[in-house]
């Protein structure tokens, strides 16, 4: 049942290329001629084993032998995160019990989890997805790679785990929590990688400080492998200027995988995606009509190379483009933009709609301010109230209330330039904001519905 | 004399100073004043102790962002015209005043004036021209 997925490369260890790279070069040609080739595996084997998946093509008449060239894949029907609620547990499963090798369970806000059941081949895709892109982010066999996303149900952990694995890091499974051994143990091991949430990353450098410890003077560490959480560009200027680190951005959803369907390239374009496996299309969320690359919509993967769990055509409701330029690392893999906003996490406040990261864009312009912050939304009778809280740096804090109000003023002013709208500005004391041990919740909305 | 405050930053939330009163009378440092300026949405609070290494180190340790600050003080009688006196001084010399508080000493016959001012050392000059 296995579907043959690498082809052989030729291994030049010499090679600045890491092996298991090879695949990201692959000419356009032949790679459409083999995303093709693995769609149509891919919708045969979900029509013949997923009978929630056969019901809805025969509802719009599709048989699998119409998918005929990739655009025919519009022919399909979507699948979405409720499907995987409604149809709990396995659903939407191609592989039975003897097939499956692991569950991940994702935990949404409210109701059910949703469960994925992978084969063994899926979580060596998934490993392959995860260790070309270490790969790409320059790690190789050597480096120490500290795992500080959670273990166990989610997909962080694990996924990173078996990617560094693969590539020849030694790991540290530190899990996530318990801040102050995790710093200690990086100083001590050498470790040269963390993966982890920005956010959790943040608590991290909190923690340094507190004890001491200078990131370029008491320790290796080189690369932060960050995912799982929306994040901003100006968050990652910020992370590497006070670290040293190059910070990477690593994408990936439970749904479809797990970290390792898209990471980001040295030439920072983007995020190239590994299509050969993750096929991506662009749609337009209103109409869910497909968008040519190069305008934005909704992110829609196809799993081109699973069996357990055959997603196909997974509304991701992240909001993104593939771009139409070729990167200039050479890797023929599209790009997407980076994902600082998720259509879910969009607020509407005062009639205007607002991303939680064009807060954070606004907010790290200012230096003094520290990159923790909290959006806080209630409302009276008559009015919504738009408060954002925000830590000013331990460096920043003035004993002089003029420059502090002057800060707040120059807070405002670089939030109002972006989304238009003023809020109240509380500057608090540094490390008072609640801190996270994995995905970070930023936004609390008190409003009556 | 200059001598050395400790400004700690404050949210307005109730017991944030009760708070920092506890941290420091768990050190076993004594407060010798204390001022407290404030706007709607934050504070600062602004404490002369007596073992001030002591005092800017538990309240570090507590999580509070501390500032150090090196102020002017000044002893003048506890009478009328005191201040005046010296506040003349100051205006003589072009002196800018930040803030001031002040305390009294021993039985109270001597006040102690505190002063930040945006350039100290010129102030201390101020001070010795008479």
């Amino acid at each position: 049942m296995s579907y043959p997925i690498y082809p052989t490369l030729p291994h030049d260890l010499n090679s600045p290329i890491h092996p298991v790279s090879a695949m990201d070069y692959l000419p356009v040609a032949p790679l459409r001629a083999l995303q093709l080739h693995r769609l149509q595996w891919t919708v045969k084997w979900a029509y013949e084993r997923v009978p929630i998946f056969r019901r809805r093509c025969q509802e719009r008449g599709v048989r699998p032998e119409h998918i005929q060239t990739l655009a025919d894949i519009k022919l399909l029907p979507f699948s979405k995160k409720t499907d995987l609620r409604d149809f709990y547990p396995l659903g939407l499963a191609g592989g039975n019990m003897d097939e499956t090798a692991r569950f991940h369970c994702s935990s949404g806000t409210t109701g059910k989890p949703i469960c994925i059941s992978n084969t063994m081949d899926d979580i060596l895709v998934w490993q392959n997805g995860g260790m070309r892109c270490l790969a790409m982010f320059g790690l190789r066999a050597g480096d120490v790679l500290q795992v500080s996303y959670g273990y166990g149900l989610f997909t962080g952990g694990l996924g990173a785990h078996y990617a560094g694995e693969g590539l020849g890091c030694a790991i540290l499974p530190t899990s996530g929590g318990n801040t102050e051994r995790q710093v200690m143990l990086m100083r001590d091991l050498g470790v040269t990688a963390i993966a982890c949430t920005p956010s959790y990353f943040l608590r991290i450098m909190d923690e340094a400080r507190r004890q001491g410890v200078d990131f370029r003077r008491d320790t290796k560490l080189r690369h932060g492998i960050f995912g799982a959480e929306p994040w901003t560009t100006e968050m990652r200027d910020t992370i590497e200027r006070e670290t040293g680190i190059v910070a990477h951005d690593i994408y990936g959803l439970t749904e479809i995988a797990g970290p390792g369907v898209a990471g980001d390239c040295s030439h920072r374009t983007g995020l190239h995606i590994w299509e050969d496996h993750f096929y991506p299309e662009i749609i337009d969320p209103e109409t869910l009509e497909p968008l040519p690359d190069g305008e934005v919509g909704e992110l829609v993967f196809t799993t081109i190379t699973r069996c357990g769990t055959p997603m196909i055509r997974y509304r991701t409701r992240d909001l993104t483009r593939l771009h139409t330029e070729v990167c200039p690392c050479g890797r023929t893999m599209r790009v997407m933009d980076r994902i600082s906003a998720r259509s879910d996490d969009m607020l509407i406040i005062h009639g205007v709609n607002v991303f939680p990261g064009q807060i954070e864009a606004g907010l790290l312009r200012v230096p003094e301010v520290a990159p923790h912050y909290q959006i806080v939304l209630s409302s009276t009778d008559t009015l919504d109230l738009f408060e954002i809280k925000v830590e000013v740096t331990a460096e920043a804090f003035s004993d002089n209330i003029r420059a502090l109000e002057n800060l707040r003023k120059r807070v405002l002013d670089a939030v109002k330039s972006i989304i238009g709208l003023t809020p109240r500005i509380i500057l608090v004391a540094p490390g008072t904001l609640p801190r996270s041990d994995g995905k970070i919740k930023r936004v609390i909305d008190n409003r009556t519905k | 004399m200059t001598i050395q405050q400790i400004s700690i930053f404050l949210e307005n939330r109730p017991g944030q100073l009760a708070a920092i009163c506890r941290t420091l009378a768990k050190a076993g440092v004594n407060i010798v004043t204390l001022s407290l300026a404030d706007t709607a949405d934050f504070g600062i609070v602004r404490l002369i102790v007596d073992d001030h290494a002591k005092g800017v180190r538990a309240l570090t340790d507590a999580g509070f962002a501390v500032r150090e600050t090196d102020v002017v003080t000044v002893t003048v009688r506890n009478t009328p015209g005191g201040m005046a006196e010296l506040m003349e001084k100051f205006d003589a010399a072009g002196v800018d005043i930040e803030y001031s508080y002040a305390y009294a000493l021993g039985a109270g016959n001597e006040a102690v004036l505190v002063f930040r001012f945006k350039d100290n050392a010129r102030a201390l000059a101020a001070l010795k021209l008479k």
